[in-house]
């Protein structure tokens, strides 16, 4: 892969990475190219694993009558969750930024705090309430309440960034508020959308601990069964086939709808801040959507942990087993986060301040690899270990490479973030100044994007806190985190026991979404 | 025949007046330019027009239909205003000939027939109809702007700052298009612009708007010339303002005696002289009126000379009068010399004196 700075910048005169190419960057580059191979060898891995297999065996693992019904779960569970979490989604976000709503910002907030329950617990709180739930329905349900701050997030950040003069020009042009909405804002969402959509199908395919308590069988948990049951490889390999291609479908489908273009604003200066519609008689109705959302997604977690911690009194607080998980896991959680965070580093460098085709591939390369679910990650990770590198088993270092490569794009967009706010001639001034160059970069970017690391480190955290399937495939034997404990328990339907580790994965990550709310604001420029 | 009508219109946000009571009759087929300095009310005045805002008073009436008073507000969507707005204002996710015809009500065979018309109307080739608007310069994303607008056969035609976001050369080219491509549809239009130069040239009636409200309203070369006061004549352009006394259409100034177009007024007053009605000569002898005037600064600017003129005699006390003209560059002043003044044409009496 070359290095072409120059041409690049040439032919595209928006982008100007200001600045001499530095020495540090063909490094930089190296560097980033090694993590970039790193992150795919899972995908890499299911693909050789196929072909080791032989056709043969490959076929009648693959056109199995019971490889037919983990598709047709995992098919409904997407046509049946996507569109109504979306229409939801989009719904509330509109009522939130857009009209008069009693207390918008309220249900702002509150809509976002369901991404701090992980998934598992969710369902959990829902058998705790109706335990005979299960099947399609169930999981339908769970999943829409679970996911859809996915789509409210990013398309309640487009409707505040949209410029409210599109909305007017449209008027002018004689659409009616409605045609409005139709004509002019949907498109515009479009985008946020199908980025959501796409979040949200990557994690009905990858989500083990949701559907496995339902029991609701999809690809997940039908891998991680036949892991658990046989070590066998290849039945389990040929499933995570099958279930990478379903990711690819996605990928596909996403990248087919989303469209080439940005729909950036055009022209320059500062847009105005959009008008609220008034709702006028609907205003105390329309009332009913947040709180009904509110009651079902964050109610129902309340009450049936509320419960729990009531029923086991005093006896479920094991301290000790307790205190050891938590110290695990936020080791575990500070290890993960600085590694990922500093993976991305090289990557989000070279894409704000050296922006090219290499830099855009290595940074598809990224999202891809991270797409790819847990389980299948995992499932490589063990495998090339116990035959490669049997020193790296079940060690520390093996899970943190999962953890990168399924966090790392996280971790990307917020140093991305923050350090395209430092623009480089902020550093040649350093220089200028008298500074060496890594000085002026020690003095001028790093302490400016420092925030961004931050939150890069804290938004990988969250994810490897509420991380259950690698986790328990890769971990060291002897550990266990406040997910794994909670899922063992569970397992052995301790439910009341496992409410307090419910509660604190929830109280630790609440803080950490927040900053996620946060961030999105920031990023949309408010 | 009067179109818009405008009458005691008013509009606060919270306690700041943007628009404090104006009145505004534009004719049938005219072009009127608001123009004032940023913070002036007047693009709130635009989009009270549009039906974007309501106002807390006053009337609003177009072609003899109200629009908004005490009482009713036609919707904005309702109203078939046309809007060209700053940056153009295209929908990204729309290809030219969409964003074209976005508000028409036709197959698309009559859309595609109408865009094409209007795309030659407004100097654009025909082919750019597939395009998106980032494909576009920003002159030719004006221009699609205004095709789209025009689409609709609008009643009236808003331009708020069409041309501020491009670059000199373009602006004065896009707004001669503009302003022909409007005349010849004979559309009724308002311009709202902050740059004098541009409100000058495009309006046949131009709005001078300070601080919520219509500091003159008249022709351009009238409000130019015959400014109501001091703020109104500098920001529409240099203005030498001097004491002086006037008596029959005299002003005895300290550049010597000036005719003045009011013959009525007795007494002191504020005279204001345009810089283009200045002649400014190098001599070697102080005149005979006792009033010289001195070069006390000059910077060479390639066709012009920005040259600072003190006064000195009797009664003038030193350094009190200086002004800076822009002097022809042929003229070869230098710092120190001695210049005769000559003007050109009356001087105008302030009213604020």
């Amino acid at each position: 892969m070359t290095f072409t700075t120059e041409s690049m910048v040439a032919s595209r005169p928006r982008r100007k990475p200001a600045g001499k190419p530095l020495a540090g960057s063909s490094w930089t580059l190296a560097i980033a190219v090694a993590i970039a191979a790193l992150t795919l060898t899972p995908l890499g891995f299911v693909f050789w694993a196929t072909v080791a297999t032989g056709w043969e065996t490959a076929s009648q693992l693959i056109f199995r009558s019971r490889v037919g019904d983990l598709l047709f779960n995992t098919v409904a569970l997407i046509v049946f969750t996507v569109p109504v979490a979306t229409v939801l989604a989009t719904a509330l976000a509109w009522l939130t930024e857009r009209t008069d709503l009693p207390g918008a910002k309220l249900w702002a907030w509150l809509a976002i705090v369901p991404l701090a329950i992980p998934a598992f617990v969710q369902s959990y709180a829902w058998i705790g309430m109706w335990p005979r739930l299960n099947g399609l329905g169930a999981g339908v349900a769970i999943s829409v309440v679970t996911y859809f701050p996915f789509v409210y997030l990013p398309v309640s950040a487009a409707l505040r960034l949209i410029d409210p003069a599109l909305e007017d020009q449209a008027a002018s042009l004689g659409l009616s508020p409605a045609a409005v909405m139709r004509r002019v804002v949907l498109p515009q969402l479009r985008l946020s959308l199908c980025g959501g959509a796409l979040l949200i199908s990557l994690h009905l395919l990858s989500e083990y601990g949701l559907y496995a308590m339902i029991r609701f069988d999809t690809f997940t948990t039908a891998i991680l069964d036949q892991f658990q049951s046989t070590y066998n490889g290849v039945a389990a390999h040929m499933l995570a086939l099958v279930l990478v291609a379903c990711c690819f479908v996605l990928i596909g489908v996403d990248a087919a709808v989303r469209g080439r273009r940005r729909y950036a604003r055009l022209g320059s200066g500062v847009a105005r801040h959009p008008v609220r519609a008034s709702l006028g008689v609907w205003r105390y109705p329309c009332l009913l959507l947040p709180v009904v959302t509110t009651a079902v997604s964050l109610g129902v977690p309340v009450l049936t942990l509320g419960r729990w911690l009531i029923a086991g009194g005093a006896d479920i607080w094991q301290f000790s087993e307790i205190g050891l998980a938590l110290s695990q896991t936020l080791t575990i959680c500070v290890i993960g986060g600085v590694a990922t965070a500093a993976a991305a580093v090289p990557i989000a460098w070279l894409s704000v301040r050296r922006p090219t085709r290499s830099s855009r591939f290595l940074e598809g390369c990224y999202y891809l690899a991270s797409s790819m679910p847990g389980v299948v990650v995992a499932l490589a990770l063990v495998t090339i270990s116990i035959r490669v590198m049997l020193p790296l088993y079940q060690t520390v270092a093996t899970i943190v490479i999962a953890y990168v490569i399924m966090f790392l794009p996280r971790a990307l967009v917020s140093l991305r973030a923050s350090i395209a706010q430092v623009p480089a001639e902020l550093e040649q001034a350093a220089e200028s100044l008298g500074r060496s160059p890594a000085r002026a970069l020690w003095s001028t970017t790093v302490r400016l994007a420092a925030p961004g690391a931050a939150s890069a480190m804290a938004l990988s955290s969250l994810g490897i806190m509420n991380e259950l399937t690698a986790t328990q495939m890769l971990a060291p034997n002897g550990t266990r985190t406040l997910a794994m404990a909670f899922w063992a328990l569970t397992s052995e339907i301790d439910y009341a026991g496992a409410a307090p580790y419910a509660l604190l994965m929830i109280l630790f990550s609440l803080p950490l979404t927040l900053l996620l709310h946060h961030q999105s604001k920031k990023i949309a420029g408010r | 025949m009067t179109l818009l009508t405008l009458s005691s219109v008013a509009k606060s946000y919270g306690s700041v007046a943007a628009v404090a009571g104006v009145d505004l009759a534009a004719q049938s087929g005219s072009r009127t330019a608001i123009v004032g300095p940023s913070g002036c009310g007047k693009t709130t005045l635009l989009r009270l027009i549009a039906g974007f805002e309501v106002p807390d008073a006053g009337s609003i009436t177009l072609g003899g239909e109200i629009m908004s008073n005490a009482d009713a507000h036609v919707a904005a969507y309702r109203r078939n205003i046309g809007i060209v707005a700053q940056d153009g204002c295209l929908f990204p996710h729309l290809s030219v000939l969409d964003n074209i015809g976005f508000g028409m009500d036709a197959d698309r065979d009559a859309k595609q027939a109408r865009a094409a018309e209007l795309m030659e109307m407004v100097g654009l080739d025909g082919a750019m109809l597939a395009r998106k608007p980032d494909q576009l310069s920003g002159g030719q994303q004006q221009r699609v702007a205004l095709a789209r607008a025009l689409a609709r056969r609008p009643r009236l035609m808003l331009l708020d700052e069409p041309f501020s976001a491009l670059d000199m050369g373009l602006r004065t080219a896009t707004r001669k298009a503009v302003a022909d491509v409007l005349s010849a549809a004979g559309v009724t239009t308002i311009l709202v612009t902050h740059d004098q130069a541009e409100a000058l040239a495009f309006a046949d009636e131009l709005v001078v708007m300070r601080a919520g409200k219509f500091a003159q309203v008249g022709t351009p070369r009238e409000v130019y010339l015959k400014p109501v006061d001091r703020a109104t004549a500098t920001f529409l352009g240099e203005a030498v303002v001097l004491p002086a006394m006037v008596s029959d259409g005299i002003a005895d100034s300290p550049i010597g005696r000036l005719e003045v177009a009011d013959v009525t007024y007795r007494g002191r007053a504020q005279i204001m002289i345009r810089p283009e009605q200045f002649t400014v000569s190098r001599i070697e002898y102080a005149p005979d009126n006792g009033v010289s005037a001195v070069v006390s600064d000059v910077v060479f600017c390639g066709p012009s000379l920005d040259a600072r003129i003190t006064l000195a005699g009797d009664g003038i006390a030193e350094g009190e009068i200086s002004f800076r003209l822009d002097i022809p560059g042929r003229e070869l002043l230098a710092s120190g010399d001695r210049v005769s003044i000559g003007i050109s044409g009356r001087v105008h009496l302030l009213a604020d004196a």
